[in-house]
């Protein structure tokens, strides 16, 4: 028996950052059979990845950094929704509430843009910091409710959800000049564009928010594992009783990652308004970035660098679609890959369990094989 | 007598590893049919893997596994089943708002002919199998509203229900009341005398030598041997599996009484079930002396102490640190101020178990210098040196050492820990609620030796516990409760088990 290996093999099993990697490649292998199935060359939809991911278009021999910027200003919004969900799972709370604190932050940061001096820098980065305590109050109100009157998360946050829907809808048409769908453009100072980023991704919309949602991934980190307030969540999340026993403030945890979620998911609402449209707009339904990030943080295991992964995939997904239709790859397969990532990583303890089984039988073949050697 | 030499079970060489433990090294058990056996052993040493094992639970990486003289493959709990073996775990799997039967019955419902749940049958039959072994629950009630004990019989019912003839306990009496423990002693007893084999983990010697045949000692993962109870003496045994000779007495210097810490004026608390579970209750505890209190459990004993330690706001009433009002302080200052606790539900209130040992040994301080520094950055060097310091001076033992997650921790060294974390802390004021429950009689020894140090270190300490004799054995005063209410305080010294046991009847005694 090889004890080293068995351990090795455990530790891969209940290895979460493993087990999504694994389940990744799972997703995309079944993709892979599904465009084979419906008779088209799956070499095609890795070439579409590809060329999102790194510019160049394999089958003309060209290269355009444009797709590189298109793909990481996908990506924002997702990691910064997705941080949203991790930062309040990590807390014990399901966030479902994404979605309305980005509208919350997308709405403030669209006013603040109209209504605030026009000084370079400080326009836009006042407009941003407006949209994510606009947003860390709209998610802190979830957590205040859960914390004093055993409110439902869950329930509370859905409905914020169209509160900040319509709520957003009305207020901004209030804005002089507004049509039915949009506002009047922004003035520039309020934008977060960046020529220097443009000029090396060939004029894509990838902008300072980029930056941002880096900082953000980097005081997540911070903030979760090297602080005492991350120590407090942490232990609040895995279990309230202990945490109260021995005296953290259970009920300023859980409202205060609360207000921190709601505070990431606004800063994509700012990071969407200000940087990829130069208006702002009248809402017709959800953007779907928060409920898309629940399935990000879902396979980055709520940590801040699994959670920037999975929102790069995720983005990449996103952006490939039109190249792939481009390449008569059905862009409907993206989607099946994504849900069926979600999907694998909620089976995840079954599939550990599999593994863990698989080993044991190849440790008691092998064993048996050696004991048949030595006779 | 001819039930000698067949064996039901038979465990050859088993083997089992666990990242950075062995926790059974090349262990042969043989039970025979039809007997009690005890397993003993020290916290850790093995004794629930072993039995996880037999029941399916874990595969073992060598040993193979005869059932009655047949090799046997037990994958999973069904074929542990299947094969006529049950187990009663020591956290109960129940569901809490079905009823007895429903519990007992669960996924093996029986069907009337059109497919419905036959509840007429399955309760005769529920009654039939606890008549016959003295099982006494009443099949309609909910589980959620019946003891802790009456629980413990469900889980018996349940593996009788699925025709089971060897029976694993797995520490049955560490949950119990001192009478519950009796009765399940009976019923122990009467399953052996309907021809069940039994096998019995416990680390009270006092019930192998009541209930069992044979007893089989591990220590540290290997097998050190088995005996004949009867031939053996508790002292024999306690060393076989502790290594050394163990103590059985406390020695411990007559109290120095100090200046009052603790004291509880007119304490009433709602209980969660919403009538007053501590009435008018008063109490006064010392620098420099133990005192306990006796009753019996649900008498408001948790009241009070969430009273104390700020988990509960009390209805009326003082509690006062040091002359200090603390009626209205939050828990956290009231840990500044020094009131330690090892809350009776480890598990619950005690440990976050997902967490790393280091990390759940400054729960309580890490908050502050030296663990958390400049703007609350946390300082895991000295976290996790902490946590070696302690691991070294309480003898935790952890398969990782100060990186091992408390939930893979055996149950004695979790307690460990959580006593280590108290006692570092240094209280003013220690409230210990069953502090040994579920450990061996080393770490019992070990533990006890502690509360005292900390006593004569000049500290405040309250115990709560359910067993007289540990009260007996460790407090300077004891204070009986019953319904709510201290019914009598008395010196340890010229105590009597009798007065007390009747003061906990609700007999008023003496204050003094
Ligand atoms: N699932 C697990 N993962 C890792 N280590 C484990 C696991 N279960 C048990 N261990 C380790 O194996 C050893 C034996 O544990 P086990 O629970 O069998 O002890 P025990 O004899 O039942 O102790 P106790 O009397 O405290 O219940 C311990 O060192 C424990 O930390
Ligand atoms: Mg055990």
């Amino acid at each position: 028996m090889d004890i080293k290996r068995r351990a090795l093999v455990d530790r891969l099993a209940s290895s979460n950052a493993a087990m999504s990697v694994l389940v990744v490649l799972l997703g995309f292998l079944v993709g892979t059979i599904l465009v084979l199935a419906v008779g088209r060359d799956p070499a095609n939809m890795y070439r579409a990845i590809i060329q999102v991911v790194s510019g160049f278009d394999l089958a003309r021999g060209t290269w355009n950094a444009r797709y590189i910027g298109e793909w990481l200003v996908a990506s924002v919004p997702l990691i910064l929704c997705g941080l949203s969900m991790a930062f309040a799972a990590r807390a014990g709370l399901f966030n479902i509430g994404a979605e309305g604190q980005y509208i919350v932050g997308l709405t403030v940061a669209q006013f603040a843009s109209f209504y605030l001096p026009s000084v370079p820098v400080f326009h836009w980065a006042a407009a941003v910091v407006l949209g994510m305590l606009a947003a860390a109050g709209w998610g802190g109100v979830v957590g205040f409710l859960k914390a004093k009157y055993a409110v439902s998360e869950v329930v509370a946050t859905i409905m914020m959800n169209y509160i900040a829907l319509y709520v957003s809808r009305y207020a901004t048409q209030l804005i002089p000049g507004t049509n039915t769908y949009k506002t009047p453009s922004f003035p520039a100072t309020a934008r977060l564009s960046n020529s220097w980023l443009e000029s090396v991704t060939n004029g894509s919309r990838l902008n300072t928010g980029l930056f941002l949602a880096l900082a953000a991934v980097l005081l997540f980190w911070f903030v979760m594992e090297k602080t005492r307030t991350g120590f407090a969540l942490r232990a609040t999340g895995f279990n309230k009783d202990a945490a109260r026993c021995s005296g953290i403030n259970v009920q300023r945890s859980l409202t205060l990652s609360m207000a921190i979620s709601g505070a990431f998911a606004g800063l994509a609402g700012c990071i969407v308004a200000l940087g990829s449209f130069g208006y702002g707009r009248v809402l017709a339904g959800l953007d779907g970035y928060g409920f898309n990030g629940i399935a990000v943080a879902l396979v980055g295991n709520s940590t801040a660098i699994g959670t920037l992964l999975a929102g790069l995939l995720f983005g990449m997904l996103q952006s490939a679609q039109p190249l792939m239709q481009s390449r008569q790859i059905p862009k409907e397969v993206t989607y099946i890959i994504s849900g069926l990532v979600v999907v694998f990583i909620s089976l995840r303890s079954g599939i550990g369990l599999l593994l863990e089984a698989r080993s044991k039988e190849q440790a008691k073949s092998a064993a048996r094989k050696g004991e048949l050697r030595d006779e | 007598m001819d039930m000698g030499d067949k064996n039901a079970i038979e465990l050859l060489g088993i083997t089992k590893v666990f990242p950075g433990v062995i926790a059974n090294d090349d262990i042969t058990l043989r039970v025979r049919e039809n007997e009690i056996h005890a397993l003993l052993g020290e916290n850790g040493a093995g004794k629930s893997t072993l039995m996880s094992i037999l029941f399916g639970l874990y595969d073992p990486d060598a040993g193979t596994i005869l059932i009655r003289g047949k090799e046997a493959r037990i994958r999973d709990p069904n074929d542990a089943n299947a094969l006529g073996i049950g187990m009663v775990h020591q956290h109960f799997k129940l569901v809490r708002n079905y009823s007895v039967t429903e519990n007992v019955i669960l996924g093996i419902e029986p069907r009337t002919k059109s497919g419905n749940v036959d509840t007429a049958r399955a309760e005769r039959r529920v009654q039939e199998i606890s008549a016959l072994y003295g099982l006494q629950v009443d099949p309609h009630v909910r589980v959620e509203s019946i003891t802790v004990g009456m629980q413990q019989r469900v889980e018996i019912l349940k593996t009788l229900y699925r025709n089971a003839d060897i029976l694993i306990f797995d520490e049955p009496t560490a949950v119990l009341t001192p009478q519950e423990v009796d009765e399940l002693m009976s019923i122990l007893k009467r399953l052996k005398a309907e021809g069940k084999t039994i096998v019995l983990i416990t680390h009270k010697l006092r019930e192998i030598k009541e209930a069992a045949d044979r007893c089989t000692v591990l220590r540290r993962g290997r097998l050190v041997g088995t005996v004949d109870v009867a031939s053996t003496s508790e002292e024999l045994m306690a060393e076989m599996m502790v290594g050394r000779a163990v103590k059985f007495r406390i020695d411990k210097a007559e109290a120095k009484p100090g200046a009052i810490v603790l004291k509880i004026e007119g304490l009433t608390v709602r209980g969660s079930k919403g009538h007053d579970a501590v009435r008018g209750l008063d109490l006064e505890v010392r620098a420099g002396e133990i005192v306990g209190i006796a009753g019996v459990d649900g008498n408001g004993q948790a009241e009070l102490i969430e009273a104390i330690t700020g988990l509960t706001k009390p209805s009326s009433g003082r509690v006062l640190l040091k002359g200090k009002d603390v009626t209205d302080s939050s828990i956290r200052e009231r840990i500044r101020w020094g009131i330690g606790h090892v809350p009776e539900d480890r598990h619950k209130n005690g440990l976050v178990l997902k967490f790393r040992l280091d990390e759940n040994l400054v729960m309580k301080t890490f908050d502050r210098e030296p663990y958390s520094g400049f703007a609350g950055l946390l300082d895991f060097r000295a976290i996790s040196a902490h946590a070696d310091a302690l691991i070294g001076q309480f003898d935790i033992r952890a398969g990782e050492g100060s990186a091992t997650k408390c939930g893979s921790m055996s149950g004695g060294n979790q307690q460990k820990a959580i006593i280590a974390r108290e006692i570092d802390l240094s209280p003013e004021l220690l409230v210990v609620a069953q502090p040994t429950r579920g450990l061996d009689v080393g770490a019992i020894e070990y533990i006890h030796e502690r509360i005292v140090a900390e006593r004569d270190k000049g500290r405040a300490v309250l115990l709560v516990s359910f067993e007289l004799d540990e009260i007996m054995a460790l407090c300077d005063r004891i204070a009986a409760i019953s319904k709510g209410e201290i019914v009598g305080v008395v010196e340890a010294r010229d105590a009597d088990e009798r007065e007390i046991g009747a003061m906990m009847a609700g007999l008023k005694g003496k204050t003094g």
